[in-house]
Formats: structure tokens, sequence, C-alpha cells
């Protein structure tokens, strides 16, 4: 299953040609640049400070994936909700919230989205739409279904959107949401971000199904194969399958075909692909140096796009200092957040002085 | 601009580790994503990437050394400008004006990082004890695990009815999702079927299909989606077939609802109920028939509730639906049709974390909870035939306990005896006996002792069954055996 190159007549979806890409706003390509371009920067300095010791546990890197996420993020309206699995660092990014907050978490401080509480696999931001950052594979599948719910329950238009890598597609709660999807029509993008291996077992080894992107099909949920190095190819399957979702006609599965450059975790060493492969998908499908190009083509200079790359290091620089200026959480903080207050214990207490 | 390459951490446990390979020497030119060096870790051999592009200006430690100390610098580049490292820099391998000396951190407390000493361990033991401690004295406050009143005289709701089970558990939904539109059942045949156990008769006439839904069978999937549904705002009440079932949604009960709220910072909480009937029927055998008490009362972050009687039915149900966290209501088959006197106050409403002392004595204090609150009570009026006067105490919620009200009976009546259906291993009754030695060991005048089911699966055979379960007689006899009578 080899994956396109940057290449136009490359960027479709289930048959559908594209429009060519010169006809793309121009704004909107420097905004997928700047966006993808946070995200690996900021993944490498988070793979830098774990190396360091300044971040602890488990953490698993987005790099070589940014073109999915970013891609997805600019077909939604405000309101529209995101849920991922445990490699989650760039749909926080992508959703807007701050790289500073993501970086203490990371390294555990106070400053952190979850005041330090979550680390790099838990992180939430309601304002923005991000239900996490779940550390068990595919549980925020009928989570993200149920995202989804809330929007069917409240007529409100929304959709959500549930992230899961092709490793977790094979989970049975997986085809379970697939099936409640489908039965209650539910506005749920399903995206399987199949980066080819599931820590260290391949696709081929671990799914009989032969293609992902229809494993939907038994309950008619319509699915796509997505260039997913390619940003604009994402965003243009990914906008077929808000406005479906958008008009009423239930859940739609996008299989996106994207890789991973690093490990599964920072404590693997790779063993199960060659140097090759990885170095192959570096040099002749990244994201990144695609939309550089096409950038360059369609007029802008190399100082301009350094210009991006100053202020993207900027951000991430100032992410790290303050991620480890930011204090550890207090003592305290250890017994805050395990239960909210109830309105009926308050009304006990009232009975007390009665 | 240059920077200084630094030992890097390549595992969750690793503090050192043998630099066995370079692949790049000094004056090569490298770009992000080359591999430099091969280093062995505590778990495997590992590449080094490059980050930041430049050339390598000097290799500071030799290929094949061992013990390489984690961030210990092992090469220079120069960014590419043509400037090398400033000298006694050592802070990140690029970028690195303005950051802090790159300092390995490792709080004492950190059980992921090994290599420390004994001394160290020991240390950092003795400070989360402290930290527990402290803890244990702050979560009496307002922020943590909510406090369970004090064990003031029941509030004096009016005139009552007698109602079944069943009744005050459809009375106490309906009333709360006509209050509420954000509330809504689910469940399997819980809207067109009228309710497996005919708990939601009627629900689907009066609130239409989107607020009584018809689930597949398939628990995982539907409890993780009203959990999902749940963290967005609405107010979900998960009807399981019967406990038993929950065993497929366990990992969404706890991983997704009961910790999310932690781990997002206090962010997003799960206003959710979980209910349906739990503990042995009749003569469904094991797999139908087990006490999840407490399993679910292990876990911080859940609510668990386990209501005797159609008051408390009524009233806790209704609490649960209203709180803000997520409530695992425990109901039993056996009591659905059974009938008590029920407040008809229109707002009546019992506080979750609040036990009942449902009859009162002075010799032995009798602890249960859900269908074992009626068995004790029957064992309390044999015993007054004998002249042993029993205080029967209702828990009603089983976390947050009220011990409080638990520990004034038993320094009253000085013994104590837990009854329960659930396996006495690691069993509720086990829970309170442990925190009346804790809280009132001086008091006991005796050893306390548990009434539990059998440590066997529940088998079907009608005489099996029965021996299996705990009896009024077992009561009776343990409370003779507590008061020396």
């Amino acid at each position: 299953m080899a994956l396109g190159t940057d290449s136009a007549a490359k960027r479709r979806g289930n048959g559908k040609e594209s429009p060519p890409s010169a006809g793309h706003n121009q704004d909107l390509l420097a905004k997928a640049y700047r966006e993808m371009l946070l995200i690996r920067r900021f993944e490498e300095k988070a793979g830098q400070l774990y190396g360091m010791g300044l971040i602890g546990g488990f953490c698993h890197l987005y790099i070589g994936q940014e073109a999915v996420v970013v891609g997805m993020q600019m077909t939604l309206k405000e309101g529209d909700q995101v849920i991922t699995s445990y490699r989650d660092h760039g749909h926080m990014l992508a959703t807007g919230m701050e790289a500073r907050g993501v970086m203490a978490e990371l390294t555990g401080r106070i400053g952190g989205y979850s005041k330090g509480k979550g680390g790099s696999m838990h992180m939430f931001s309601r304002e923005k739409g991000f239900y996490g950052g779940h550390g068990i594979v595919a549980a925020q599948v009928p989570l993200g279904l149920g995202l989804a719910f809330h929007n069917w329950y409240k007529e409100n238009g929304q959709v959500a959107l549930a992230y899961f890598g092709e490793g977790a597609s094979n989970q049975g709660q997986v085809f379970e949401s697939f099936n409640l999807a489908a039965l209650l029509k539910l506005p749920c993008i399903f995206i399987i971000e199949n980066n080819r291996y599931g820590m260290g077992t391949s696709v081929e080894r671990a799914s009989a199904s032969k293609d992902l992107s229809q494993n939907g099909a038994p309950w008619g949920i319509p699915g796509e194969k997505v260039n997913g190095m390619d940003v604009l190819a994402v965003k243009e399957a990914g906008e077929r399958a808000v406005a479906h979702c958008r008009e009423g006609k239930g859940p739609y599965l996008l299989e996106m075909q994207t890789y991973r450059y690093r490990g599964h975790s920072m404590s693997d060493p790779a063993k199960y692909r060659t140097r090759e492969e990885v170095q192959g998908m570096r040099e002749n499908s990244d994201p990144i140096e695609q939309v550089r190009k096409l950038l360059l083509e369609q007029g802008r200079s190399e100082a301009e796009l350094k210009a991006v790359d100053d202020e993207v290091k900027a951000i991430v620089q100032d992410s790290a200092e303050f991620a480890q200026s930011s204090p550890e959480p207090d003592e305290s903080e250890l017994w805050t957040d395990v239960v909210l207050p109830s309105p009926v214990d308050a009304q006990s207490m009232k009975m007390e002085t009665r | 601009m240059g920077a200084t390459i630094l030992m890097p951490a390549l595992s969750p446990t690793m503090t050192e580790g043998k630099l066995s390979r370079w692949l790049k020497k000094e004056g090569d030119a490298v770009k992000s994503g080359d591999v430099l060096a091969e280093i062995e870790t505590d778990k495997a051999t590992m590449e080094v990437e490059a980050v930041d592009e430049g050339t390598i200006t000097k290799i500071l430690v030799a290929e094949g050394t061992e013990g390489v100390q984690v961030n210990a610098a092992i090469a220079e580049l120069d960014g590419g400008d043509g400037s090398a490292a400033p000298a006694g820099d050592t802070s990140t391998p690029a970028n690195a004006q303005g950051s802090k000396p790159a300092t390995p951190q490792q709080p004492e407390s950190n059980a992921t990082q090994q290599g420390g000493s004994v001394g160290q361990v020991a240390k950092a033991a003795e400070d989360h004890a402290q930290v527990a401690a402290k803890g244990a004295q702050e979560r009496e406050g307002v922020d943590a695990q909510p406090k369970a009143p004090s064990s003031e005289p029941e509030k004096d709701w009016g005139p009552t009815k007698a109602i079944t089970v069943r009744e005050a558990l459809r009375d106490a939904m309906a009333l709360e999702m006509r209050a509420d539109k954000d509330v809504f059942l689910m469940g399997e045949e819980v809207a067109q079927y009228q309710g497996a156990y005919k708990i939601s008769q009627g629900l689907l006439d009066e609130f239409g299909p989107k607020r009584v839904l018809d689930m597949p069978i398939t628990e995982y999937g539907f409890t993780g989606m009203a959990v999902g549904a749940a963290l967005a705002g609405l107010k979900p009440i998960v009807e399981f077939m019967t406990f038993n079932f929950s065993m497929q949604a366990i990992d969404h009960i706890i991983n997704s609802a009961a910790k999310t709220l932690y781990m997002s910072g206090g962010q997003l909480g799960s206003p959710i109920v979980f209910r349906g009937p739990n503990g042995a029927a009749a003569r469904v055998a094991a797999q139908h028939s087990q006490d999840y008490t407490s399993w679910y009362a292990h876990v911080p972050g859940l609510k668990v509730i386990a209501p005797w009687s159609s008051a408390d039915a009524k009233g806790l149900l209704r609490a649960a639906i209203r709180d803000p966290n997520p409530v695992v209501f425990l109901e039993n088959e056996i009591l659905y049709g059974q009938t008590f006197e029920c407040p008809t106050a229109e707002d009546f409403i019992l506080p979750i974390g609040k036990a009942k002392v449902e009859r009162e004595g002075k010799d032995v204090t009798i602890v249960a909870y859900s269908i074992m609150v009626g068995l004790a009570m029957q064992a309390a009026e044999e015993m007054a035939k004998a002249g042993i006067e029993a205080e029967v105490i209702n828990l009603r919620t089983i976390r947050p306990l009220d011990i409080e009200t638990v520990l004034n009976s038993v320094k009253k009546t000085n013994r104590l005896v837990t009854v329960e259906e659930g396996w006495a291993f690691a069993n509720v009754g086990g829970e309170v006996a442990m925190q009346v030695i804790e809280g009132a060991f001086d008091y006991l005048d005796a050893p306390p002792v548990r009434v539990a089911g059998l440590d066997v699966p529940m088998p079907y055979a009608a005489n099996l069954e029965k021996l299996a379960l705990p009896t009024v007689a077992q009561v009776v006899e343990a409370a003779r055996k507590v008061t020396y009578k």
C-alpha cells in the first residue's frame, strides 16, 4: 500500500477528482504549513525534553502524521468536537490549545492543561472542543460517539471527530460504535489514522480486513481511503465527511494513510521496520515539505517561509521554557478534582440548620 | 548558534547507558532525523536521531563508553551559522538560549526513576506517607471527598404512602426527567418492552423515544457512548439489565467515567448514573448472581449507592441523577416487588453519603446494605426475643461511606457484625470493620464478625444456593458470638 507523493493527480478520495491545488487559497495553504510546522517543532522539542528526563513515562510523538489533523481541523466549525488516543499532542495544537499548557502538562507542572495530573496522554479543553487524550486503546471511539450523541440530542448541527489508529480499529468496541452510530444516525466522523504499525505489529499482521476504509460498510457507513500525507487531500475528504454528517445522514469513515517517523513511544527501538522505509517516507512524502514546495511554486519567498519557521520556533521555545519554569503542582492538588461537590450534599447541610 | 548534544533518556527508567556506536564523525553535516549514534539503554539498543541541523564540531564521548549518565554532553554541534557552542553551555541540543541548565529532574517520590539508593527509596516512601496523611486530613474539606453528613435525625418529610421499590425507582426517574431535559434513560429493553424488570414502565409514553432509548446488546459500546455524552454535558441514566453485564463495560465506568475529572484537572466531570439489579436473584446460577458493590466501591471518583427500601430507592436515585459525578446505583431484583412506606412530598430526596439507623439497640451494631438490611432487621427481631437489642444500620451509600454513624453506634454497643451477600474476601464488611478498628478500637469488646456469601460461585441447585447466601440464623449466631451470649 504505497503512499502517494505530492502529485495532485493522486489527491483524490473514493474516485472523485480533486480540484488542482493551484486553485486553493494561498492563505489556507500557508495556514496549513504553519500549523503542521508547529506540531513538528513541538514534537521534536518534546522528544528533546524527554531525552533530558524532563518528561516522564510514555510520550507518543505525532511526527509524520501532521497533515491528518491539520487538514481535518480546517473543515470544522466552532463547537465541533475532537477526541483521540494517547498520540494526542498534534490534535491539541490543531484545535488551538496553547503550546505552553500542553508542554507544561508533559513536564507534569501546574501550568499544564490538567494541572500536571494527566500527562502526555490525558489532556482536555472543553473550550476548544478537545475531549482527550485517552490512554485505553479504542476507548475514545464510543466516547467520541457520545459527543456525537450529544449533538444529535441537542440538535445543534455540530459534528464529532473520533480519531483512532489502525491498531485500535480491531477492538470490538469500534465495531459496536459503528453499529450504534449507524443505528441512531449520529453525526460522527470515524478517522482511522493508519500509520501502518500498532506499536511493533504491522497492519498486515493485525487486520484481516484488507481495506480499513470499508470496515464500516456492513453498517452502511460510507468510507474513503485518503492520502494522509497530503493536507489538501485530507481537507477535501474531510469536507465531504463533515457535509454528510451535518446533513443528518449519519456517520462517515475516513482511513488516513499516514506514517509515523518516530517509534511508537520514546522507548521503542523500532526494529520492526527498516531505516530505508522511514527515510523514504521522510524524503518522498513529507507532508510539510509538500506544502512548502507548493507555497514556493505559488510565489512565496524563502524569506517569508523562514519568518514562519522562526515564529513557530519561538512559540515552541517559549513553551519549553514555560514547561520548565512552571512549578510542580502543590501537594494539596493530590486531593482535588477527585469528585465534584454535590448539590444534594448542600441540601442536607441546609436540613441540619432547619 | 551552536548546541551541545546530550546523552538522552530513552526510556522511563533509564539513568545511564552505553554509547555503543557513532554513525557520524567530527566534521559531518547532520540534518533533522539523521541517526547520530546507537545507545544501549536498560531495555534495548536505540538510535539517537538529530533534532537540529548543523555540523558536528566535536565528539566528547568515544564510542564503546559505558555508564554515560543521562544529560552528559556527548557531542558539540555547530548550528549551521558557523558559531560553536559556547563553552560550558550544557543546555538543550539547540535553541538553548534562555533555558535553564539541564538538570535531570528526579523527584524523590517518582517511583519510575530507578537506580536510587535504598535510602532514597525509603525517603520517598516516607514523603509519600506524609503527603497521604496530609491529604487524608484535607479530604475532610469541601474540595476533596465529600464528608459524610453527621448523623442528625432524618428530616421529617411528612405523609407517606406504601409503594414498591419498582415504583419508587420509576417515579424518581420520571420526576428528574421532568425537571431536567438533559436527563435521559438508555439500556436494553428500557423503552418498547417497558423494562426487563418493568422499572421503566410508562416512561417511553411520557418522554418519547429520544429520551428513553432502547439499546442493542452492546454494553461496552453504549456505556462508552453514554460516558461521552456525559463528558459533553448530558446526564444519562444507563440501565444494565443486571450488573453482571456491566463487566463488559467496566473499563468505561472506571477508566473513562471515574478518572477523567482528575486527569483533566477538574475540567471534565461525568454526570452519569449506572443502575440496575445487582447481587443474587433466584436460581440463575453464578454468572447472573454476584454482588459487585465492593468492586465499584474500591474506585475513587465513583459514588456507590445500594438502597434497601422504597424511600431509599426514590430519594437516593433522585440525588444520584442530580449528582455531577458518576454514580453506580446497585438495586436488587428481589426487592423490586417489595412494598415500603415512602414520603409523598414532591421534593423528597435523600443525601448521598448518609447511613440510616433503621432500628435502635444497645447490645450490638449490625451493618448491612441493600437486601441484607431486611435480613438484619429479621435477625434483630429474633434476637430481641432472646434479650439482645441490636442496632441495625442501613449504609445506603457505600462510597462515600458514612463511617461516623457506624462509629457512633459501635461506641454505644461495643460490638460489630456486618452482613452482605458479597464474598468475604476484600468485601464491604471488611472495610467497615477495619475503619471501626481504626476509629473505635478501644470501644470494641469483641472482634468484629462478617456474615457474607460463601466463597464459591453461586450454585444453581435450590438447596445449595440457599446454603451459599447469608441467613437470619447466621446473623443471630454472629451477634451471639460478639456479645458472648
